[in-house]
């Protein structure tokens, strides 16, 4: 749906040029959430504002719909871009505007008669949850209250992207995850393209069905959100998936595991996008004449399932054992018994 | 009592000179208003960056800009008498000061914009373009509107020098409290015409600068 195809931008001073975006190629489907995520001055801002042209491309292209962005003229640029909302960090609200008047705002703009745009704006109020807020002024809100109304704004138009700019990075972790879930409500409801930029791993997690990771003005590496959380391939990717799951440092601590039981086995359950087998522990607990006991671990949500793993330690007859590690093989769960030193 | 006190002060004449002070302000404050928000856009919006971004127009405004402010109000009014005579018909009276008024401050409010429109928050001009907005749009419903406290304080500073300047205006015979204080005051000795006329327009720069601020505070949503 929107394809970018060798798209570059670069910034020249008198001293040096910076090459912001270099070469960089993406497809993204409709319907889909796509993450971008990065380290600051990786050129993601740069890139999510080559896509409505708030910057123009040195080189390449932007295609929505079929439709060239980056050749139409400056007329057909503005009409185009109100297909494509955006929210921002700062959530940018004209602070001389209440709610509803700032909401209103793209309708203006957009020519929508004042009757409609009254309408539409309260239909939208609804939609972020801003009942009974309308006719304040952004200095009387919250954080997320604000970005709720950037978010309205952006919809106003129903667009067919929405370009999220670190819209939650300004935010405290518990608004964060409202404001995501909101997103999500938005894409599964109005079936609408997201495109989102971060540093911050968690936000892909919560709500991407793919992403892409950009270094220094490129993709070093994209796909199904679950799969570079499992096998990350560049250095980088695996650092921000350290963000969430912690680092190697688990490992140590096996070893004081090792030594505190001497009957029973040690053993790690990976949960891969696990969706169906959430009870495992339980069940086996129940079918089998066994103790179980957990140790350690993280176990993380995603959208497309849970992802993590779990140590357990399992004691009972060792015939009863080794059935139930059967039985959790044969899940989808991986299993692995660590062996006693 | 008053009498007594101010015994060559004739009230009838004083309440007309300050009308004439009034009406010299307010006239010429409309203009400079008008003027210098034209200027503090053009300013703005040709300057590094800016919608317009051009600097050869910035530089020419600029340039402008610059000249008028530096020329001494009471030399400028002297410079601008042949344009006063083709403009209003006369070089005396309360509207023969008007160009000169309003030449004279545009430029100085029009600096006081141009600050004013570059404390606009720039992430809200770039939100209003990623809606597709025109550039008139921006400028109609983002700048003016979010700077607006900065202008209405602007113009209430502007309009305080104004007064002073239509006072200096008097002496070329413009009208006016100034005109009155040296005319009738300083140079027929009367200093309790001077007294009295100043203490008016004291008054008169009170009562505008507390419309000024309160107009400002009223906007300000921030």
């Amino acid at each position: 749906m929107i394809t970018i195809k060798d798209l570059s931008k670069v910034f020249s001073t008198k001293s040096k040029t910076i090459s912001a975006v270099d070469n960089l190629s993406l497809e993204i489907n409709k319907g889909e959430i796509f993450g971008v995520i990065g380290y600051s001055g990786a050129g993601k801002s740069t890139f999510i504002r080559l896509i409505n042209r708030l910057e123009d491309p040195t080189d390449g292209q932007v295609v929505i719909d079929d439709e060239n962005i980056t050749l139409l003229n400056k007329k057909k640029l503005r009409v185009a871009r109100q297909d494509i909302g955006m929210i921002f960090q700062h959530f940018n609200l004209l602070w001389s505007r209440t709610v509803e008047e700032n909401i209103s705002f793209p309708l203006e703009i957009a020519g929508v008669p004042k009757q409609e745009r009254q309408e539409r704006v309260h239909e939208l109020i609804r939609l972020v949850g801003l009942a009974g807020r309308e006719k304040a002024y952004p200095s009387e809100l919250s954080g997320g209250q604000k970005q709720r109304v950037g978010i309205a704004r952006a919809l106003a138009n129903n667009p067919k992207v929405l370009l999220c700019d670190e819209a939650t990075s300004a935010l405290d972790p518990e608004t964060t995850d409202s404001i995501l879930e909101l997103l999500v409500n938005i894409n599964e409801k109005l079936g609408l393209t997201i495109i989102l930029i971060t540093h911050e791993m968690h936000v892909i997690r919560k709500i991407c069905h793919r992403v892409a990771v950009m270094d220094a003005g490129k993709v070093v590496e994209q796909g199904d959100v679950l799969d570079v959380f499992l096998h990350p391939q560049k250095q980088i990717t695996k650092k921000f998936v350290e963000q969430i799951m912690g680092d190697k440092d688990q490992e140590d601590a096996l070893d004081l595991l090792k030594e505190k039981y001497d009957s029973g086995k040690i053993v790690r359950l990976h949960f891969i996008g696990e969706l169906t087998n959430q009870a495992l522990i339980s069940q086996v607990a129940k079918q089998y004449e066994i103790d179980i006991n957990i140790l350690q671990g993280k176990i993380t949500q995603t959208q497309k399932g849970a992802y993590g793993s779990l140590f357990i330690h399992i004691d009972g007859d060792e015939e009863e054992i080794k059935r139930a590690i059967d039985y959790i093989t044969s899940t989808s769960v991986e299993v692995e018994v660590i062996p006693y030193v | 009592m008053f009498n007594e006190l101010f015994p060559n002060v004739k009230m009838d004449d004083v309440w007309v000179a300050t009308y004439e002070t009034f009406y010299m302000t307010l006239i010429a404050l409309l203009g400079t208003f008008i003027l210098g928000i034209l200027l503090g856009l053009l300013l703005y919006l040709t300057s590094r960056g800016g919608l317009w971004q051009n600097k050869a127009l910035n530089f020419i405004v600029a340039s402008i800009v610059n000249v008028f402010r530096a020329i001494p109000f009471i030399i400028l009014i002297l410079l601008l008498f042949p344009f006063t005579d083709f403009i209003v018909g006369t070089i005396r009276g309360p509207n023969a000061a008007l160009p000169a008024l309003i030449i004279g401050s545009a430029p100085f409010y029009g600096r006081l914009v141009e600050i004013a429109l570059r404390e606009v928050d720039k992430g809200v001009v770039e939100a209003a373009k990623a809606m597709g907005a025109k550039t008139n749009t921006i400028i109609l419903k983002v700048l003016l509107p979010e700077s607006m406290p900065a202008l209405v304080s602007g113009i209430t500073v502007t309009g305080i020098a104004l007064i002073g300047y239509t006072a200096i205006a008097g002496v070329i015979g413009a009208g006016g409290l100034g005109d009155f204080a040296y005319f009738y005051g300083f140079q027929r000795r009367s200093f309790d015409v001077v007294f009295v006329c100043t203490v008016l327009i004291v008054i008169i720069v009170f009562i505008f600068q507390f419309i000024g601020d309160s107009i400002s505070n009223k906007l300000d949503k921030r």
